[in-house]
């Protein structure tokens, strides 16, 4: 599949980070019904346990990840679906997984480009910590921290160049 | 169409109810499915009874045994996806003519145009709130939004 390289150069040119962490802003308030904002030292990256990633592809091309631990994407699942039901580990994987996948279906949404001629795969969930992937995604990285309440969440675009 | 979604002609008042309708939800995630019956019931919709499909195949074997008056659709779906499942609806007997509404991630208008060209009759960008449920559902099932 060709890959159109002029997206990925925008993504420095015009700093996309703003745009996906108002695509991560919207989502959580619309879906979870919780406001999160960008965590004013995101250094320190959140502890992992949960992470979910979906891949993109098209004219934009690379994978969407969010990751947090345990609790976190319990506090996510509940506030999604009630405390009564999501406590199963798949409830909880399946509310995270979805929630990657609308934040990377709006953030393309909201690149006109991007939009018209992207797909996005079904999202992977990965249940703990001990693990290493390594991704052809070798472009641009966007990378943030948002505060989640009291807890923070991870998530990073990486780009295909 | 079921005959009372037919002849219904006005939006039920605030404490009103309308008749119940019998919707098919239709998303590779459970939760997804839980929200979008969530935000039905929370856009007014009377629901008498909510079957679930994973994929548009498990939505058709449904569809096979049992009748709805609404289906509620997501497109990027495992084994077969929305817009596949939407342009088989019209072979299953008694199906033929049920309301689809696309909810999905996929905004673009090339989606929006390969959905309602394939017979869907709404389309809901996710993330999505109530009121655009309700603005998009209830015209397709007889109900002004």
């Amino acid at each position: 599949m060709s890959t159109d390289t002029s997206l990925v150069v925008r993504s420095h040119e015009e700093n996309w980070l703003p745009v996906l962490e108002l695509a991560i802003e919207e989502v959580f308030e619309i879906m979870v019904g919780q406001r999160v904002k960008p965590a004013p030292n995101a250094d320190a990256q959140p502890p992992g346990g949960f992470t979910a990633m979906v891949g993109i592809a098209g004219a934009l091309c690379g994978i969407l990840t969010i990751s947090c631990d345990k609790v976190t994407a319990r506090e996510i699942a509940r506030h999604m679906l009630g405390p009564e039901i999501a406590d199963s580990e798949e409830q909880i994987s399946d509310a995270l997984g979805e929630i990657c996948n609308i934040i990377a279906g709006n953030f393309k949404n909201k690149l006109s480009s991007a939009s018209q001629s992207c797909m996005l795969s079904v999202p992977t969930v990965i249940k703990g910590e001990e693990y290493s992937y390594r991704s052809l995604a070798d472009g641009e990285v966007l990378d943030t921290v948002m505060l989640f309440g009291e807890s923070t969440l991870s998530v990073c675009l990486q780009l295909h160049s | 169409m079921h005959a009372r979604l037919r002849d219904a002609k006005r939006a039920p008042h605030i404490g009103e109810t309308m008749d119940a309708i019998r919707a098919l939800i239709i998303d590779d995630s459970s939760v997804m499915r839980k929200i979008v019956e969530r935000s039905l019931r929370q856009a007014g919709v009377e629901l008498s009874k909510v079957s679930e499909a994973g994929n548009g195949a498990e939505a058709l074997a449904v569809l096979g045994k049992e009748s709805v008056d609404l289906i509620l659709c997501d497109i990027n779906m495992p084994v077969m996806d929305g817009l596949e499942f939407v342009k088989q609806l019209p072979t299953v007997d008694g199906a033929k003519g049920v309301p689809v509404v696309m909810i999905t991630t996929e905004g673009s208008e090339n989606h929006v145009v390969q959905a309602l060209s394939a017979g869907a009759r709404g389309y809901i960008r996710k993330p999505f709130t109530p009121e655009q449920v309700k603005e998009h559902v209830l015209p397709v099932i007889g109900k002004k939004s």
